[in-house]
């Protein structure tokens, strides 16, 4: 049995702040619902009112015709809503089974009923699909295997809402198409659900109906099958979007016709996830790195930065022979690298934005006592380079939306003057208008010399942006893709070993 | 704009969380004056700045360690300890030359580099060691005290007579009316201050405790700043033994006992996270203050028995983190 749910005149407030204008749509029951929206849109928060996690201003959400007020999500997930986060809420070192009744645990009198769970769990972890033991701890699941008991125990709460939040964001091609299979058995079973994602291609080919929010409030709805993905984005962005990408600039001329490349990586290994790669990117070339997660391209990375153990024959920087032991090397020679993992290793999300943009670069400011007003001119400058938009540049990096957040993170890489930079996923957890504004500096970059290294799963987007693409497979550099033979097709063939 | 308004309000959280133990030590200072008229006279104010400035200036430096994330158990016992190898130090000295101010100078230089030089392996173990700070001076906590007991054979190190008579001024003597322990206190806390929020070092102290992981990849060498910040702090702790022992002129096994509540205490009611990332000196000379006045009030009435201090002092931590806690 699914549910039908609809939001009456919904308003939310956090302090003086109001995110949600009175929002009213409905759910019907049992389809598959593409929530659009820009960071910010307020699809987030109603989600997050939807299933219990807050409460809302105003307004009312009823399930099945009737008002309801859910002041925990244990109560939505008793009316058999579920919201699956990005971020996943595992205990680490509990098993599967333990994690998926985690709060609902079986009880026979004062004791747990481990023998219970257990079947429980094996059976709904054979309805995802998952062949796992349910005593394995969460801990050595690889990510798509944890979003797949993140559902098992969404279907083990009896959930017949699924709301999911960019489920995608760090999954294979394979591994993504396995969890649209899910989706379909699920919304045969007749299991409502809402999906939330900024990958248009996957809402145009998941979901029956697309509901897009701007600004905190209902825009429109539209059967999918109506809309083209450029639609979509227009539609989000509340204006015409020109072409996403910049303009190709002509690749740079190679090593071999005796140009000097900026960096050149001779056999680097970093045991258990790269060995002997080599590779090199001139002045003013985009080079990319595709790859599946676990590829091994985001560990080459911080292996040459030596913030992993790893063994290089030889790194060149325009020419000259250089020793990277650590980070701080690595900014001393001209070399910076922004983390995929903008929370976890990119930003102080606790600090301004001065202390953030000029971490790395610090001691041009300590002259030996610091000069707040320096950094504070060179705040106003990258608000400005870099487009990022905030109301007042005295607040913390937490209270910028996620794309002014990596424009601020890129901003910081950038802040030491860095003749080679390394984006890993420059463009993940950000909304169309953003994405086309850092896809514009990438090439601004490379157009001032910079060798420019993007790695992103997104094929899409190292189509659109590099002049030439390699790609990593278990660990070792499969193929390096030139500007003519650029393709997601020819990229995905490498990645997963197909091509022929 | 709507970020705008939020941080306003925000700063507005921050601002009343800063004066929140400025306006405790205050309504202290009201409710001493109106239990005890002895409290509010000049004499019993310097009385307790002299008493607060052995932990003050130990508050200052346990600040840098708790905002980088760390924590040092060991300092009292490495007072007790930097004491008495200090004291036999220089009563050895006094056998061989009869210059005691030359002694004396000695002694306090060796004290603080004593004090930085415990710190420093403090900082080696926690980083290179990759053991967890709590371990390394919970350890050491042990250790200390047991060496000085062995040192002192159970009983206490006593500075020689002579010496006492050149030394005990420094914990005596007043300089415009100041006795001179407050005037270090005041200069380590300024110095504190300017470290913390006007240099790289202090930036970085900062960046660390507030995730350590951004830090790294942000280049910064995140094992140096942190030996650095117990180094500093062993530094304090040495300050603070070179004006305790003129005091008394020995030290025994109970020397410096439950320094480190008291010292963890300041930081904490000084509104610092003990989580790390974010804190202020001020607000730890405040909270280290503040906790000598609740002893001097329980020493001056008798409302409760001045043998609960330590025990008052544990409610007042375990209190500002409630009020403190994320909501």
């Amino acid at each position: 049995m699914s549910i039908a749910v609809r939001f009456e005149n919904i308003v939310k407030e956090f302090g003086t702040v109001r995110v949600l204008h009175g929002v009213s749509f409905e759910l019907p029951r049992g389809g598959v619902y593409g929530l659009l929206g820009e960071n910010g849109a307020g699809k987030s928060t109603l989600m997050k009112i939807l299933s219990g996690y807050e409460q809302p201003t105003e307004g009312a959400v009823f399930v099945d015709g009737e008002a309801r007020v859910f002041n925990n999500s244990r109560a939505a997930e008793a009316a058999g809503i579920v919201l699956i986060h990005q971020e996943f809420n595992l205990a680490e070192d509990l098993t599967i089974a333990q994690n998926i009744f985690l709060g609902h645990e079986k009880k026979r009198g004062w004791w747990l009923d481990d023998a219970a769970m257990r079947t429980e769990t094996a059976r709904v972890l054979a309805q995802v699909g998952l062949d796992k033991n349910p005593d394995m701890p969460v801990r050595h699941l690889i990510v798509a295997e944890k979003q797949l008991v993140e559902i098992a125990k969404a279907l083990a709460r009896n959930a017949r809402l699924l709301i999911m939040d960019e489920p995608t964001a760090s999954l294979t091609p394979g591994e993504t198409e396995a969890l649209f299979r899910l989706m379909g058995r699920l919304h045969e079973a007749g299991v409502t659900i809402v999906y939330i994602s900024h990958k248009l291609d996957e809402v145009e080919r998941t979901t029956n109906e697309v509901i897009v929010m701007r600004d905190g409030r209902f825009v429109t709805r539209r059967p999918t099958a109506e809309l083209t993905r450029r639609e979509m984005a227009n539609l989000m962005v509340g204006r015409e979007l020109s072409d996403l990408y910049p303009p190709k600039d002509p690749s740079p001329a190679p090593s071999s016709a005796g140009a000097m490349p900026r960096l050149k990586v001779v056999g680097m290994t970093v045991p258990g996830w790269a060995q002997d790669v080599g590779f090199e990117v001139m002045p003013g070339e985009i080079l990319g790195f595709a790859g599946l997660v676990g590829a091994g391209r985001t560990e080459l990375f911080e292996g040459l930065l030596g913030l992993r153990p790893h063994s290089v024959e030889r790194i060149e920087l325009d020419g000259h022979e250089i020793r990277i032991r650590n980070p701080r090397e690595a900014v001393a020679q001209g070399l910076t690298y922004l983390s995929e993992d903008r929370k976890g290793k990119g930003l102080h999300v606790g600090f301004g934005l001065r202390e953030n943009l000029t971490l790395m670069a610090l001691e041009h400011y300590a002259k030996p006592w610091l000069r707040p007003g320096d950094e504070m001119r060179a705040l106003q400058t990258a608000v400005k380079d870099f487009g990022i938009r905030t109301g007042s540049l005295d607040i913390r990096a937490s209270s910028l939306s996620g794309g002014n957040q990596q424009k601020l993170a890129l901003a910081k890489v950038l802040h030491p003057k860095p003749k080679v930079i390394v984006l890993d996923e420059p463009t993940r957890g950000v909304d169309v208008g953003a994405k086309r504004d850092i896809y514009f500096l990438i090439q601004r970059l490379a157009r001032e010399g910079h060798g420019v290294i993007v790695v992103s799963s997104e094929l899409m987007e190292l189509v659109g942006l590099c002049h030439r693409v390699a790609v990593m497979r278990a660990g070792r550099l499969e193929a390096m893709v030139d500007a003519q033979h650029l393709t997601e097709e020819e990229l995905i063939s490498h990645a997963t070993g197909t091509k022929n | 704009m709507v970020e705008g308004r939020l941080e306003r309000a925000r700063s507005f959280g921050s601002w009343l969380h800063g004066v929140g133990p400025v306006v405790g030590l205050a309504l202290l200072c009201v409710a001493g004056t109106l239990l005890n008229s002895d409290f509010a006279s000049l004499d019993n104010a310097m009385n307790v700045l002299t008493r607060t400035a052995f932990i003050g200036i130990i508050a200052v430096g346990m600040c840098f360690v708790i905002i980088s994330g760390g924590i040092d158990l060991s300092v009292g016992s490495m007072a007790a300890l930097i004491a008495g190898l200090v004291i036999l130090l220089m009563n050895t000295m006094a056998g061989w030359m009869d210059q005691p101010i030359l002694v004396v100078a000695i002694g306090m230089a060796f004290s603080v580099v004593l004090g930085a030089a415990f710190g420093l392996a403090h900082g080696l173990l926690i980083t290179r060691g990759r053991i967890e700070p709590f371990i390394v001076t919970l350890g050491t906590l042990g250790i200390f005290r047991a060496y000085l007991t062995y040192f002192s054979n159970g009983g206490a190190i006593t500075l020689d007579d002579s010496l006492s008579d050149v030394y005990s001024p420094v914990y005596y003597t007043s300089l415009a009316g100041v006795p001179i322990p407050v005037w270090v206190f005041l200069l380590v806390a300024i110095a504190g201050g300017v470290i913390l929020n006007r240099t790289a070092f202090g930036r970085y102290v900062q960046a660390i405790g507030s995730n350590e992981q951004v830090a790294r990849y942000a280049a910064v060498d995140v094992d140096k700043i942190k030996v650095l910040t117990y180094a500093l702090l062993g530094a304090c702790v040495g300050i603070a033994t070179l004006l305790y022992v003129p005091r008394l002129g020995s030290s025994s096994p109970t020397t410096g006992l439950l320094w480190e509540l008291e010292a963890i205490a300041a930081v904490i009611v000084g509104g610092t996270a003990l989580k790390g990332g974010a804190g202020s000196i001020a607000g730890t000379v405040v909270g280290a203050i503040l906790l000598s006045v609740i002893s001097n009030i329980l020493n001056l009435t008798s409302i409760i028995s001045v043998y609960l201090n330590a025990a008052v002092q544990g409610f007042v931590i375990i209190t500002v983190a409630f009020l403190q806690r994320r909501k």
